[in-house]
């Protein structure tokens, strides 16, 4: 049942072709849906602009629940993305998966640690960055020694358990769910035709349980992303 | 075969994909500002535009209360002068016309007495003269009676002798 992964190099680099199509595939998704949904717009909203409005509010709740908005205001669209691009991936994986001459080609880009482990550290950078930018290179530096200066080896460590937690607890929960998807679709009903019957239900509802943890782990990457980058911005910290 | 699945072949493909990192870097940052520009930015605005909408029909709505107020007030103001205006002029009229009605009668009464006083006075000259007329009339009525009365006793001689003491005295008179 382990399919291998389409990987080609090209300039030196090593391309998992099964990734770059469906991390294209994810933003183009979360591209036409956040366009078409706001291509008319209204004072009176209706229909997705209602929705998507209730997204926008929901990322300022959770930037307003770690820090205040005059500073966390520029990350409401980075957030509003994360969740919605993160949300979009963790689906594309649960209707199907597509295996072609025995390479897998359609999963979820967030099944892959390298992908998540990506957005991870763009947003730990990020927070470094803001950091810097905001609370200038002193600042920066104190919130290493802070509370007490011993304890800058943990707070250096908390920087990198950080990015590896955020990273590798959205890839673990995505690829947990869609190695099980596998299992029953690809192992279980192909044994017999009991396995078949007894496949379906537990599909079935495993892929409702998949759906949940994807909300779930969309949103908690995006909270996440709100309190480190609050932790680094945020004077009080 | 199930439980050659579970074990996951982390270890199968020893190379990083390094391309991956970059394409998912520049796809991610892309669609951030695809997004900003046509969708998030949109969005945002329009929101905006709402609050600031939802803020000037506040005021709005706010200032046309107190205006309401303002000339509610001003209304009942002027209900109470007018009514007050109302009651004034009731009051004068009142007044004007107890004035005239006293006016009235007053003047009816000095009339009633003029023409009672010009009629006793024409009761009284009738009165004269009626009883001037009576007196006239018992004089010659007097007159009448008595020559009668002197017409039958007196007889031829004594006529006679009375012509004469008249005629006598008349002379001596001169």
């Amino acid at each position: 049942m382990h399919h291998e992964a389409p990987i080609v190099k090209f300039m030196g680099l090593y391309f998992n072709l099964a990734n770059i199509l469906m991390i294209t595939i994810a933003s183009a998704i979360v591209f036409l849906i956040a366009v078409l949904a706001t291509r008319k717009l209204a004072l009176k909203p209706t229909g997705m602009q209602n929705f998507f409005e209730w997204v926008l509010d929901f990322v300022r709740g959770i930037i307003n629940s770690t820090m205040d908005w005059k500073e966390g205001g520029r990350f409401h669209i980075l957030g509003i993305t994360l969740l919605m691009y993160i949300f979009v991936s963790n689906m594309l994986g649960l209707p199907f998966s597509i295996v072609y001459d025995e390479k897998l080609w359609w999963k979820s880009p967030t099944a892959d640690p390298i992908i998540t482990l990506t957005l991870a550290v763009m947003v730990v950078g990020l927070s470094h960055y803001y950091g810097i930018k905001l609370q200038g290179g002193k600042g920066y530096a104190k919130g290493f020694f802070s509370p007490m200066g011993f304890l800058f080896p943990l707070k250096v460590i908390e920087e990198f358990a950080n990015t590896l937690t955020l990273g590798l607890r959205l890839y673990g929960n995505i690829y947990a769910g869609e190695l099980l998807l596998t299992l029953l679709a690809g192992g279980l009903a192909h044994t017999s035709i009991i396995g078949m019957i007894a496949a379906v239900p537990l599909t079935m509802v495993w892929q409702g349980f998949s759906i949940f943890v994807g909300s779930i782990q969309a949103y908690i990457f995006t909270m996440l992303t709100m309190v480190y980058m609050s932790h680094k911005v945020s004077h009080d910290h | 075969m199930l439980t050659d699945s579970l074990v996951l072949g982390a270890a199968e493909h020893a190379q990083l994909n390094t391309g991956d990192i970059f394409f998912q870097l520049i796809v991610f940052i892309i669609l951030l500002a695809l997004l900003k520009k046509f969708a998030w930015g949109p969005l945002m605005g329009i929101m905006k535009q709402r609050e600031e909408l939802i803020s000037s029909e506040i005021t709005a709505a706010e200032n046309s209360r107190l205006e309401a107020t303002k000339l509610l007030e001003e209304q009942r103001n002027l209900l109470k002068e007018a009514r007050t205006d109302a009651q004034h002029l009731m009051e004068n009229a009142r007044k004007q016309g107890d004035v005239q009605r006293d006016e009235i009668i007053s003047a009816a009464r000095t009339e009633a007495e003029r023409i009672k006083e010009a009629a006793k006075l024409e009761i009284e000259q009738q009165k004269e003269q009626a009883v001037a007329a009576i007196r006239e009339q018992v004089a010659s009525l007097s007159v009448l009676i008595a020559s009668k009365v002197i017409e039958k006793e007196l007889s031829a001689e004594d006529q006679d002798k009375l012509i004469n003491e008249y005629i006598q005295e008349a002379g001596e008179e001169r």
